[in-house]
């Protein structure tokens, strides 16, 4: 992996403007590396939904709690990395959302939209305890 | 922009034309209320017209579902019209193109209620 420039590295409230203020920095660095509109799409659309995960299921919305948010650029992509101050969570206890039984279940599709949107996708403990995500996408090509 | 929903009456199918973003918030708020409305004034074939729904996150999809499933439960249908690209990967990737009946065609889809 390339040496990551950081363009941004902020901390936001627990509310859903910090979600679309994350999702209009993610769309403003991909157009600035001139990826073409389904690339900028596909990173915001996972931006969106880690950051929606890490502030409702995370942060459980609460105003003492924020969400660390950081960009770096890649000469090979975009490293985006969130973090919550949640009680964090075990990947491998989430259901299929595509599984038959939950299929109709009106929630639990975030994850597999991120893995789907983007080309890796790290999932540790935040220094608070909370869950930290990291996510790459490559240029595209 | 958040979601819009617009309806009108197309033989005894109602045809609800979206618009906008159906995103956690407002947007999927905007569908619920939607969907509720035309079920407590009695009508059961309901045809979502997503033509000019830009964006859909897991929410907005979560609240599709939502919809789908209140009004099946009262006895009625609901079915998808006119998907962008960006939606219907989104189906294809949650696989909820096994759920949804899906047209291109608003005459066929009108005809295809029971």
């Amino acid at each position: 992996m390339s040496e990551a420039v950081p363009i941004v590295d902020t901390q936001l409230a627990s509310s859903l403007e910090s979600v679309d203020q994350a999702e209009s920095i993610v769309l403003s660095s991909a157009k600035a590396r001139g990826w073409d509109e389904d690339a900028q799409f596909d990173l915001a659309l996972a931006v969106r939904e880690a950051m929606v995960n890490a502030i409702k299921h995370g942060n459980q919305f609460r105003e003492d709690k924020t969400v660390r948010f950081a960009v770096h650029s890649q000469s090979d992509g975009l490293l985006i990395q969130i973090e919550d101050q949640g009680e964090g969570f075990v990947a491998g206890n989430v259901a299929d959302p595509t599984n038959g039984a939950n299929i109709l279940r009106d929630s639990g599709r975030g994850l597999l939209i991120i893995r789907a949107y983007v080309d890796n996708v790290e999932i540790a403990s935040s220094p608070t305890g909370g869950t930290a995500l990291s996510l790459f996408k490559k240029n595209p090509a | 922009m958040s979601a819009k929903f617009t309806s009108r009456q197309v033989g005894d199918v109602v045809v609800v034309d979206g618009e906008g973003r159906i995103t956690l918030g407002e947007g999927s708020v905007s569908l619920r209320e939607t969907v509720r409305d035309l079920l407590a004034r009695g009508d059961r074939k309901i045809l979502l017209n997503l033509a000019e729904v830009s964006y859909i996150d897991s929410s907005g999809i979560g609240e599709l579902v939502s919809g789908f499933t209140a009004v099946n439960n009262a006895q009625g249908q609901l079915k998808l019209l006119n998907l962008t690209k960006r939606v219907q990967d989104l189906l294809q990737i949650t696989k909820l193109y096994t759920v949804f009946e899906v047209f291109d065609d608003e005459t066929r889809a009108v005809r295809s209620f029971s």
